[in-house]
């Protein structure tokens, strides 16, 4: 998994099926610093997380196993809203 | 897989369910020479590894089957912590 930053959300009226009513927001993957680190990416929020919060987000089929997503076309899932983050110095 | 190390956890409070009571581990993925390579990762624990210790990952789909027949959804899971490892 990744740890990445809410910056957004996606509106889309047009979509796959299997997507209507699943909520997709932009975020951007941050290193444990909370600096941003890489390209944004959309992703299907699955525990309600909301703008400028530090986020869980599982790649690839993977993403398939968040609740409410069998069978649904996403590569990305928020599965989880960070607290904290602790790493040894050194 | 891969090699790391534990460089930390992540609290989680809101998370998905089938999550909940699993350890989240940051790694760092090293070369054998103990360079860091690539960007940091958030696993799940198999093993019980711990911070600080060298570890081996496994990424993808994969990464849930050590929760058999439960499926958090993870891509990447440490199971295997690495007492030394030798190069020729």
């Amino acid at each position: 998994m990744i740890l990445a930053k809410v910056v957004g959300t996606v509106v889309a009226t047009r979509k796959d099926e299997r997507l209507v009513s699943h909520k997709l927001l932009v975020a951007r993957p941050v290193d444990p610093a909370g600096a941003f680190d890489g390209n944004y990416l959309v992703a299907v929020d699955t525990v309600d997380a909301g703008f400028g919060e530090t986020v869980l987000i599982v790649s690839g089929s993977s993403a398939r196993m968040a609740a409410g997503l069998k069978d649904c076309p996403v590569d990305a899932a928020i599965v989880g809203v960070v607290d904290v983050v602790d790493v040894a110095k050194g | 897989m891969q090699l790391a190390r534990v460089t930390g956890d992540v609290v989680a409070t809101v998370k998905d369910a089938a999550l909940v009571g699993h350890k989240l581990l940051v790694l760092q993925p090293l070369l054998p020479d103990h360079t860091p390579v690539g960007r940091v990762v958030i696993a799940l624990d198999a093993v019980g590894a711990g911070v600080g210790e060298h570890v081996f990952f496994v990424r993808g789909r994969e990464a849930s089957f050590p929760f058999l027949p439960a499926e958090p959804p993870a891509d990447a899971c440490v199971i295997g912590i690495v007492d030394r490892w030798d190069l020729d």
